[in-house]
């Protein structure tokens, strides 16, 4: 083993990291975001706003990232309307590209999460809310989101891991993170298993650091499944 | 109509080439999947088995190829493979560059990568056999072999369809990243087309269009094949009652 193309190879792929974290963070907010929007039209109950977001979550998970990522990148260009706007300056940069598309792509899956999280809420709750008077927002904010977002909480978490992998496919259109900088140094050099398990430690590790971090929020939200001191054990 | 002049199928039309494309698609999954089931079988042994060193092998492959990007592990059986043909075709005697063909690359990765997938999949489907039948078949005096073709194998089968679905949707999405070792499935296909046209919106959505209906084709397959799987299962026992 050499020991010093090694640690070159992971100083080199670790200046790509904070690319990787950018994407990463900023798709998972926007996706977030997008996806609490997608899940309230799709449990809205008006028929039109439902219908967009089953069209929306069957598109999006349907097909592959890496075409929409290219739909984004190559074809709004396309458009004069686009590209004499005002958003051009940004749509033009592959970076507002590759989170864009990584945004949408998420948005679809995490709807389809948190709506799973939505079903999980027991109606007797619901009930016992509405009994003493809670209604609208404040029953969503009070009772719904947060038993919901408890439930959705395992599948979300895999979720996210999936993204951190995603955010590899940003390479493919010129934003230089991780997997782009490690397939460049495989072509330079050839050596490709010294250059795969260093990118691949990167990610392993990254991962490993989700899943914990998740794993905490688990249990900080469901400190009332615990017993009551943690000294007494039952 | 210009669209269907670029869509048609004669002539100078990219249907027939988008046509074919998605069957290379279907076919790099298919086999990706056959080559997934293998890996993914031997995998969930592994973990399955009393021995640790297995079991951590096995551990350790389904944390790594679910966990490191797809389009890196294309890159490192794609580079690596074609590297080390040509250190054998060197071994051999043949002083060129051997490179990997691209769809025995790409089928290979990703098959690699759905291994993972499945080796759960058949990990789950094990726990679901009740603890009972294989107990039953011991008392009876069923060797190894026998109760693990007669009792596990038909139940895995059975209890895996519905995660076997979900990792061949998987393994069809993935199949695009094929598109940079240059296999011209149909990923690569809509940017051959899109990029000769220029028309790169209708082509993006003309291939995102035909990875729906491949999507939702299997779907409906997998759905039948589950339904006819449970056939001879009453309803009360596939409810876990």
């Amino acid at each position: 083993m050499d020991f010093a193309f090694l640690s070159s190879t992971m100083v080199t792929l670790i200046r790509a990291l904070p690319t990787t974290l950018v994407l990463f963070s900023l798709s998972i907010l926007f996706g977030g975001m997008l996806a609490l929007l997608i899940t309230a039209m799709r449990v809205s109950g008006i028929r039109l706003l439902s219908g967009f977001a089953r069209a929306y979550i069957f598109v999006f998970r349907g097909s592959p990232l890496l075409i929409q990522m290219f739909l984004v990148f190559y074809g709004l260009g396309q458009f004069g309307v686009i590209r004499y706007s005002f958003l051009w300056p940004f749509l033009r940069e592959p970076m507002v590209c590759a989170v864009l598309s990584l945004a949408l792509c998420t948005a679809g899956y995490t709807a389809e999460i948190f709506r799973g999280g939505i079903r999980a809420v027991p109606a007797k709750e619901i009930e016992a809310a509405r009994s003493v008077g809670m209604s609208g927002l404040l029953l969503v904010r009070r009772i719904i989101a947060p038993i919901a977002f408890r439930h959705a909480l395992p599948a979300y978490s895999t979720e996210i891991v999936l993204m951190m992998k995603s955010t590899a496919l940003a390479s493919l259109v010129t934003v230089w993170e991780v997997t782009g900088v490690a397939q460049r140094l495989i072509s330079q050099t050839y050596r490709t298993m010294e250059v795969f398990l260093c990118a691949a430690l990167i990610y392993l590790v990254l991962n490993f650091l989700i899943l914990q971090a998740m794993n905490l929020l688990e249990y900080s939200l469901s400190r009332h499944r615990r017993p009551f001191a943690p000294g007494l054990r039952a | 109509m210009m669209l269907f002049e670029l869509l048609g199928l004669g002539g100078k039309g990219w249907g027939a080439f988008l046509l074919l494309a998605t069957a290379t698609t279907l076919a790099v999954t298919a086999t990706a999947l056959a080559i997934g089931a293998v890996a993914g079988a031997a995998i969930a042994a592994a973990k399955l088995s009393a021995s640790v060193p297995l079991r951590l092998l096995g551990h350790v492959y389904t944390t790594v190829f679910r966990g490191v990007p797809e389009l890196l592990i294309i890159y490192l059986i794609y580079f690596g493979g074609s590297s080390g043909l040509t250190a054998v075709g060197q071994w051999l005697g043949y002083d060129g560059f051997l490179g990997l063909p691209s769809f025995a690359a790409g089928a290979l990765a990703v098959g690699i990568i759905s291994g993972a997938y499945q080796a759960e999949v058949f990990r789950g489907a094990f726990h679901a056999i009740p603890r009972g039948e294989l107990e039953a078949a011991m008392a009876i005096g069923m060797p190894r072999r026998l109760r693990f073709r007669r009792i596990i194998v038909p139940q895995v089968l059975r209890f895996a369809i519905p995660g076997l679905g979900n990792v061949w949707q998987l393994s069809l999405k993935d199949s695009a990243l094929v598109s940079v070792t240059g296999l011209v499935e149909l990923m690569r296909a809509s940017q051959i087309a899109s990029g000769s046209t220029r028309q790169y919106f209708l082509f993006y959505i003309v291939g995102g269009a035909l990875y729906l209906i491949l999507t939702s084709l299997s779907d409906r397959v997998f759905n039948t094949a589950e339904r006819r799987a449970n056939r001879s299962m009453s309803a009360s026992t596939i409810g876990g009652a």
